[in-house]
């Protein structure tokens, strides 16, 4: 017999910002899946309006606590770029290196403190950490060399003051970084520790078919700069990106979603990385996925958790590779002088592409801001993939579907603080 | 700061916290999940009872301490805030958000609907209030920790006092004094960089100027900032009136002194 249920979450918990998600359910019948986003506006792209170009990296940074760095990096390429800028080589490797810091603090808060619950079957990792403490403090002790990174590089944790378009205000010596050395190896076993610690949770089988998108780099698993590339063959400068990608505004979400122009759902972030570019990842890492039994490709949702840790173990060992061949440079920063035009700028943040654009005049004010963030480019991608999880699992009781559902939405770490200019969650049966 | 006038400790004997979020970026609340030494030390003396960033447990009010972050900017996060403050003993905001108004509160400058249609292709979509406003205009606070984002030692010491029931000690003198204790060449001086270390809040360590940059504001106007003297110092090392007015124009820009400062009348 056919039976109408509604199962809703009205405030999801353990990820970034307010969103909630409804599901109505006709018998075996999915009616409707929704994510949404009462994240209440914020308006960064209204007042960046006005605003000198070299504000940009401090005040777009304030849309998000958790991935800062990534704003502040997509907004200087897409002003250097402009601005015929590049910056020299250990200026870059700095960037890369305060970059690598918050991957591995928001995949450590991520895996530890958000994800894993949803495996091990606990509320949080506090009460994770009454049963497993020596996991919880591992995860904790990753975070924190993470931030201490980002501290050393950057001035602090959440929303660095050291980022600067043209480089840095204050470059550290060699011998300030090296003392990041015996930390982030420590960081490295725990985070080779951490792959075999979620390679044996247990996973449903799901595989997600919609395109891939990531950024690229020829000699190097691409974080802080990259062209854009996509499962189905797209190449391109970050330029290019609006040709290929639009953004749509929809009535339940205060986030804009994006999908692949003229239609089409896609995916960025950690399984799109790892699908396209596992063969640049560090030996350590590459070596870790085998032995956590991943392919050359990962479209398994529930398996993030498996991807995050091994990119966990890249950005370690990529750390200690920036230290060990870092030079000082000879300024910190190279003078930037405002070009009137338009900018493009791309990164990865930890749950995905972040792209910035940018019209400024030639005193440097910005005309036009735009931002697109990894999670508004997951949404339609993330709703698709909840509608199906529920299709399979229709036979499961309220409660038991609403933490599946739930667990679904928390496999790709949606950052709704990041996308609100983005979710509620109900299931309806 | 009042204590909490009665304890409301739970079930375990142990003090109740709560975590609420409004109009913010996360960033204050992500301080707590970075006391990484401390944390499960933290959680073994207190109760966590809501915090939906770090966890689906939910027990209901009321609380010994509430922190809340981010700034009021719909009409259902006004209500919102006020059945917080019912359940609340000792209510406490958390960074420049929540405290000031965050620098969503640019809107309140600006005219919302133009700011809406910018972002928005279907502006009717949207829900929000003209004005981006700190939690003091709306229910009584405990105390406003500053910062954009809070230091972690600042609020682990809030919430220590708080329990116990003593003042925190929280300096409210200005950057310029935690640049003499750090020893760091004044930037204004030196360099003719131009600083707002005179007239914002200690808290931060001076953390601007020991990087080779000006401050520019992230904890808020100190007790009695002398902008009035600050801003002819910044025209003579040859800043536009427009240089003035952002500088005084970002995570803070809706304090009265800030406002001031940025040429803005009330």
């Amino acid at each position: 017999m056919a039976k109408r249920r509604t199962i809703v979450t009205d405030y999801l918990a353990r990820v970034e910002g307010e969103g909630a998600m409804t599901v109505k359910l006709d018998g075996d019948t999915v009616e409707h899946v929704e994510l949404r986003i009462f994240e209440p506006p914020r308006f960064f792209e209204a007042f960046l309006r006005g605003r000198s170009f070299m504000e940009a990296p401090d005040i777009t940074a304030r849309i998000c606590g958790i991935c800062p760095v990534a704003y502040q990096t997509s907004a200087v390429n897409a002003l250097e770029s402009l601005c015929g800028v590049e910056v020299p080589e250990p200026i870059r490797m700095l960037r890369r290196l305060l970059y690598c810091g918050e991957w591995i603090e928001s995949h450590a808060l991520h895996v530890y403190m958000l994800h894993a619950p949803d495996f091990l079957g606990y509320e949080s990792a506090i009460e994770l950490a009454q049963v497993a403490p020596a996991a919880v403090e591992r995860g904790l002790a990753l975070k924190r060399i993470g931030n201490d990174v980002m501290t050393l590089v950057g001035g602090r944790e959440i929303h660095p003051i050291n980022v600067r378009v043209g480089g840095f205000y204050r470059t550290p010596s060699k011998r300030e970084l090296r003392t990041l050395v015996e930390p982030l190896e420590r960081a490295r076993e725990a985070a080779l520790e951490t792959v075999r610690w979620t390679a044996g949770m247990e996973f449903p089988e799901r595989t997600v078919e919609c395109d891939l998108v990531a950024l690229q780099w020829p000699d190097e698993y691409a974080i802080e700069r990259g062209r854009v590339v996509s499962s189905a063959g797209l190449d391109l400068a970050p330029a290019e990106y609006e040709e290929h990608f639009e953004e749509l505004h929809v009535e339940r979400s205060n986030a804009l979603q994006s999908q692949l122009r003229g239609g089409g759902t896609y995916l960025t972030g950690p399984l799109a990385r790892y699908t396209l570019g596992h063969d640049r990842l560090s030996a350590g890492a590459r070596e870790a996925a085998k032995e956590a039994g991943l392919g050359p490709e990962c479209r398994d949702p529930f398996r993030s958790i498996v991807v995050r840790s091994v990119e966990l173990v890249h950005a370690c060992e990529e750390s200690l590779r920036i230290i060990e061949d870092y030079e000082e440079p000879d300024a910190p920063f190279v003078p930037v002088e405002p070009v009137a035009g338009t900018g493009y700028g791309v990164s990865e943040a930890p749950r995905g592409l972040l792209y910035h654009r940018y019209r400024i005049d030639a005193d440097g004010t910005i005309l036009e801001a735009k931002i697109v963030p990894p999670t508004s480019q997951n949404q339609l991608a993330i709703e698709d993939d909840l509608r199906d999880v529920v299709a399979r699992n229709t036979k499961l009781d309220d409660e038991a579907l609403r933490r599946l559902c739930e667990q679904t939405i928390r496999n790709y770490d949606p950052c709704i603080s990041c996308a609100t200019h983005f979710l509620d969650l109900q299931i309806e049966r | 700061m009042p204590a909490p006038e009665r304890k409301m400790s739970d079930k375990n004997g142990k003090p109740t916290l709560a975590v609420w979020k409004f109009a913010s970026c996360d960033g204050c609340q992500l301080t707590l999940l970075d006391l990484e030494d401390e944390l499960l030390a933290i959680t073994g003396e207190v109760d966590i009872s809501d915090f939906r960033e770090a966890t689906s447990a939910v027990v209901d009010g009321p609380y010994d301490v509430s922190l809340v972050e981010g700034s009021i900017t719909t009409p259902h996060d006004a209500e919102r805030i006020q059945e917080i403050r019912r359940q609340s003993g000792a209510l406490i905001t958390i960074g420049a958000c929540a405290t000031s108004g965050g620098i969503q509160a640019l809107r309140n400058f600006a005219d919302v609907s133009e700011f809406t249609r910018i972002v928005y292709a279907s502006p009717e979509y949207i829900s929000t209030l003209e004005t981006s406003t700190p939690i003091a205009d709306h229910v009584q606070v405990d105390f406003e920790l500053r910062g954009c984002p809070i230091d972690k030692h600042q609020l682990v010491e809030l919430v220590t006092a708080t329990l116990v029931g003593r003042k925190p000690r929280i300096p409210t003198t200005s950057v310029c004094t935690e640049c003499k204790l750090r020893g760091n060449l004044c930037v204004m001086v030196a360099h003719g960089t131009p600083c707002l270390g005179p007239v914002t809040q200690a808290g931060c360590k001076a953390l601007c100027p020991a990087y080779n940059r000006g401050c520019f504001g992230c904890f808020g106007p100190m007790e009695s900032p002398n902008t009035a003297s600050l801003v002819p110092l910044l025209k003579r090392l040859g800043r536009s009136d427009t240089d003035v007015e952002r500088l005084f124009s970002t995570f803070n820009a809706n304090s009265e002194p800030f406002k001031e400062a940025a040429g803005r009348n009330g």
